[in-house]
């Protein structure tokens, strides 16, 4: 049955392109600017869900994008505002949460139970005993409300992009009324840039269906928007927040390539022209398909050409309801007009999918099938609350109205959400504010504002019947009665109990008659009552919009090609990519500890530092001591936070007089170089030196094992590499593969003999690759960091982060060794004495599993004989060299002794027995091969 | 959200900076008492009102840099413009 009218003079819909898309799974006809509940709404359809709670069935209350009754599943996309989103050809639109059907859905035996379903029902039911929470939830989450997700971002073919974008608007006005877009014009003609958001798919706001009158002033304020190039126009897009500094966000749609992009405006001065909402009236059967409001028929009838009934009882207070009910008589449909301003009132509405009848105050009962309410309206004020207002109810116009005194004095309002008038008066007022908004933009001070009064109207929220308050919640006000005499008195408390305004529509529909009905129930009034607080977002807004892209960066090294042409397992390491192994770690560990390797480090941080005071700066920041390090030198060192826990560790080589190059963890360079300007910068301003970070000038690369020398010898020509010429622990710089400025350092993090090699980037391949060709003959061949992994393992060299934690010291990291109190000043200084002192919390420790082939898995528990928590394992691999399990365990400081048994908790529940070794190295504790 | 004042680089998001928080005075590592230390390292004023704060512009300059702010508003102004306000 087709209740499409003839074409109606503000209509939205293009009669010339017609279309068909399915409503579970039936099709129907639509035109190019229905929305899918006007198309649907045009076909005689009713019923578009059911109820949150007791699922009753749903129609359309405010044919709006805040319309409770219409969220729909469209595709994989759940949660659409039916009432919102254009039809397109195709869609497949389904009720969401209906089984079997929307006409027969089983769940709405909740109704027979709905005295066994009182507000908290859910908190006291399922509260205990805790261990059956997993299955109450099974079971709840049947019963729970929403569409389904998409199995991906590519399901059903569609492929989701979000996007994020910055813009820096002199002013921003927040909806695109009448008001809005005189603001807008006044400020740019002022010289203002103007971001103009609307939520809506075209401005205009009520001008839209409004009279004849109401059109020409649209036409005429939508020619100077586009006349104004000053003017940015954003619609289907929501303001969601105003931060400090005036930063707005804004969530926009409906873009062809995007599905949402969310919008970062710093704007100087803030318009909120949000407007007035609809209130609904609370009485028995004010949810059955077929009440509405004064707007959804206005809209319906003007913007769709939807005829919503063909009997109707109009309760009207104002002039959108008279006008509504006016629509409603030029299209041919029957009113009976019922006037609350006359003491007119509806008691209830009888039916159940649709309206029968209505009885009326004065006792009539008329039949019906459309009950339409117009009782008044709710100024939009959150976006002005989130800017510091604090609005007060006004009794006499019947709302909660703005109050600038505590605002921000970068935003300002007009239009309905500040006061009525003429759309005249309205639009002088916007123009003044609009002109103001662009003065405090361009720095003047804050000027006068004009008044926007307000007109009388009657406070109507609940008739004399109990009704729906939170149409998404399926609240009631009984719910909220009997929340407060259950003790939930204030609107806060009552709104948490029954979860009024927490559902998908967030208050903006019901929020003042919850404040309304709380004080009726304390017998206070609704100044007195108050309101509650509104939080960004107004709007919902999807995840994937406020990540974005993924503009995740990602560090690579210059040879970062080549292993990957060598088939490499690549590892993400903080933002770097390496290369984990090359298909066999333990062999790859082998060919080190036999032959001679090569490993790409070029992630090692690495800062070139220069000055008269580096070693002062060394001495402060490591816990060792660096005055005496001679020039050709490398000394191994470790930084702690002024709290004593160890943060990174490091070789520092001195290269000159004032020359060193620090090197530090690979994820830990960027946290250093903060830490040494903090020291530079507010400490120590009178000291001479720079810090510069060349992590990324050099490719850096470590020929690691017995015939590494070898190998160093066959492409360097300038630098003698004997070990008296060149011992453990020393630099040298020269020249490698005939490449000019490279740092060459002796050190071992293998435990096996090793040099460091950091060569300019731009020929770090140049290098790499002659190193593996002239050394085939030795066996070279590339390792990974797994294999390091294993090696340093077997040494016993800490990994800062891993062997450590964030309350690790120096000496629980069994840096007992290097540290030296007796060196002046130093970061921590204070508590690594106090650790030497009282030696307690845990210390690092080497384990081996009595069962030789057994590695419990890192994070294993270490228990103690009452099988108390007393540590944990922090590195365990298989030793290649050892042929059995080698790991490094934080234990507490009593059973740290070398021999100490402790009981290792299994991942499968079972226990293992490890002994603490007798030191940290279980290959080579001697370093022999290191000095080799 | 806030906007900081970098010396430097001009009116920029605080986004871009790391916060350090108010400068404390540091104990002299060779005589202090673990209590003076401790308060150093972990209690804090939390003042409701003007506070001097530092900042590390690290996506800038990577200067540190002073700012005043009434944590009850967030307004912000460069330090040192103003009169500091007598203790209460």
């Amino acid at each position: 049955m087709s209740e499409r009218l003839s074409r109606q003079p503000g209509e939205v819909i293009d009669r010339a392109a017609s279309l068909t898309f399915d409503w579970n799974g039936r099709t129907f006809p639509a035109y190019v600017g229905d929305t899918i509940a006007s198309a649907l709404a045009a076909c005689g359809v009713r019923v578009f869900s059911r109820s949150f709670k007791y699922h009753r069935p749903r129609g359309l209350l405010t044919a709006s994008y805040l319309d409770p009754g219409c969220m729909v599943q469209v595709g994989d996309e759940p949660n659409v505002r039916g009432a919102h989103r254009l039809v397109e050809s195709g869609m497949d639109v389904r009720s969401q949460d209906t089984w079997p059907s929307l006409a027969l859905d089983v769940k709405a035996a909740n109704e027979l139970a709905r005295r066994a379903l009182p507000p908290g029902f859910y908190y006291k039911t399922f509260m205990s005993p805790g261990r059956l929470w997993p299955a109450y939830e099974r079971v709840l989450e049947r019963f729970a409300h929403g569409g389904v997700l998409g199995s991906g971002p590519a399901s059903a073919g569609r492929e989701v992009r979000y996007d994020k974008r910055h813009a820096h608007p002199d002013v921003l006005v927040a909806g695109g009324g009448p008001a809005g877009m005189a603001a807008a014009v006044a400020a740019a003609q002022a010289g203002s840039s103007v971001l103009l958001v609307e939520e809506e798919h075209e401005l205009g706001g009520h001008l839209r269906w409004g009279d004849p009158l109401d059109l020409a002033a649209l036409r005429e304020l939508r020619e100077q928007v586009d006349a104004t190039p000053a003017i940015e126009v954003l619609t289907d897009s929501v303001v969601l927040g105003r931060y400090d500094g005036n930063l707005v966000s804004v969530v926009q749609r409906g873009l062809p390539d995007i599905d949402e992009r969310l919008v970062k405006a710093r704007a100087k001065t803030l318009v909120v022209a949000s407007g007035l909402i609809e209130r609904p009236y609370v009485f028995a059967g004010n949810d059955v398909p077929g009440v509405m409001l004064s707007t959804a028929v206005r809209r319906l009838v003007n913007l769709y050409a939807v005829r919503p009934g063909e009997r109707a009882v109009v309760l009207t207070a104002n002039a959108e309801g008279d006008a509504a009910a006016a629509d409603l008589e030029r299209v041919g449909v029957e009113v009976v007009r019922v006037d609350a301003r006359q003491g007119g009132d509806i008691v209830s509405v009888h039916g159940r999918s649709r309206v029968r009848s209505v009885e009326l105050g004065d006792g009539r009962t008329l039949g019906c099938d459309l009950v339409v309410t117009a009782t008044g309206w709710t100024a939009a004020v959150s976006l002005l609350t989130m800017a510091g207002d604090v609005p007060r109810y006004d009794p006499r116009a019947a709302r909660f109205r703005p109050d600038p005194s505590l605002r921000s004095p970068d935003v300002l309002a007009t239009g309905g959400v500040v006061g009525d008038g003429t759309l005249d008066e309205l639009v002088a007022h916007a123009d003044a504010v609009g002109r103001e908004a662009a003065r405090r933009a361009a720095s003047a001070p804050a000027g006068p504002l004009p008044e926007l009064a307000t007109r009388a109207h009657p406070e109507l929220v609940r008739g004399r019947t109990h009704g729906i308050v939170d149409f998404s919640e399926d609240v009631s006000s009984k719910d909220l009665f009997a929340a407060v005499a259950e003790g939930y008195d204030s609107a806060e408390l009552a709104k948490r109990y029954t979860t009024a305004t927490m559902g998908p529509v967030q208050g903006k529909l019901e929020t003042v008659n919850v404040v309304a009905i709380v004080a009726e129930a304390t017998g206070r009034t609704i100044a007195e009552t108050g309101t509650t607080t509104w939080r960004p977002p107004y709007a919902p807004v999807t995840l994937g919009a406020l990540a974005g892209r993924e503009r995740e960066p990602v560090r690579r090294s210059p040879l970062q090609s080549w292993h990957e042409r060598q088939g490499a397992v690549p590892l993400v390491a903080g933002a770097w990519i390496r290369p984990e192994h090359y298909g066999d770690p333990a062999g790859e560990a082998r060919n080190v500890r036999e032959g001679v390797g090569v490993i790409d480090v070029t992630p090692i941080g690495k800062l070139d530092l220069r000055g008269p005071d580096v070693t002062r700066l060394l001495n402060l920041v490591y816990v060792n001591k660096w005055s005496k390090l001679e020039v050709g030198r490398v000394r191994y060192g470790v930084m702690c936070g002024e709290d004593g826990v160890v943060i990174d560790d490091g070789v520092t080589a001195r290269l000159g007089d004032e020359h060193f190059l620090m090197t530090t963890t690979s994820t830990g360079e960027a946290a250093v170089w903060t830490w040494l300007e903090s020291w530079l910068q507010t400490e120590h301003p009178e000291w001479q030196l720079h810090v510069t970070p060349v992590t990324t000038s050099y490719a850096s690369m470590n020929v690691a094992g017995p015939r590494s020398r070898e190998l160093l010898a066959l492409v360097v020509d300038d630098v003698a590499v004997e070990s008296e010429a060149f011992p453990y622990m020393h630099v040298r710089t020269g020249r490698v593969a005939g490449v000019d400025g490279c740092v060459l350092m002796r050190i071992g993090f293998t435990g096996e003999l090793s040099f460091e090699l950091h060569v300019p980037a731009g020929y770090g391949l140049h290098v790499w690759q002659t190193l593996l060709e002239r050394g085939r003959d030795l066996g070279v061949r590339p390792f990974g960091v797994e294999a390091q992994r294993i090696l340093r393992l077997e040494k016993g060299h800490l990994i800062v982060g891993q062997d450590t934690d964030g309350l690790t010291g120096a000496y629980g990291a069994g840096l007992d060794g290097l540290v030296r109190l007796d060196k002046g000043d130093a970061a921590g200084l204070p508590e690594l004495r106090w650790q030497h002192e009282t030696r307690d919390g845990t210390r690092l420790v080497g384990l081996q599993t009595t069962q030789e082939s057994l590695v419990p898995v890192e994070g294993s528990q270490l228990v103690d004989h009452d099988g108390l928590i007393c540590g944990r394992v922090t590195s365990s691999r298989l030793s290649p060299a050892l042929g059995r399990s080698v790991c490094l365990g934080q234990v507490e400081a009593r059973f740290a002794e070398p021999g100490t048994r402790v009981t290792v908790r299994l991942l499968d529940g079972g226990t293992t027995t490890a002994v603490v070794t007798e030191h940290l190295a279980q290959v080579d504790p001697e370093g022999r091969r290191l000095r080799g | 959200m806030i906007l900081l004042p970098c010396p430097w680089c001009g009116l920029r998001d605080s986004e871009e900076f790391g916060y350090v928080g108010e400068p404390r005075g540091r104990p002299n590592p060779l005589t202090t008492t673990t209590e003076q230390w401790r308060d150093y390292l972990y209690l804090r004023r939390n003042a409701a009102g003007w506070t001097t704060e530092r900042w590390y512009h690290r996506m800038g300059c990577r200067r540190y840099l002073l700012v005043e702010r009434d944590t009850t508003t967030n307004v912000v102004r460069p330090a040192g413009q103003v009169a500091p306000e007598p203790e209460p």
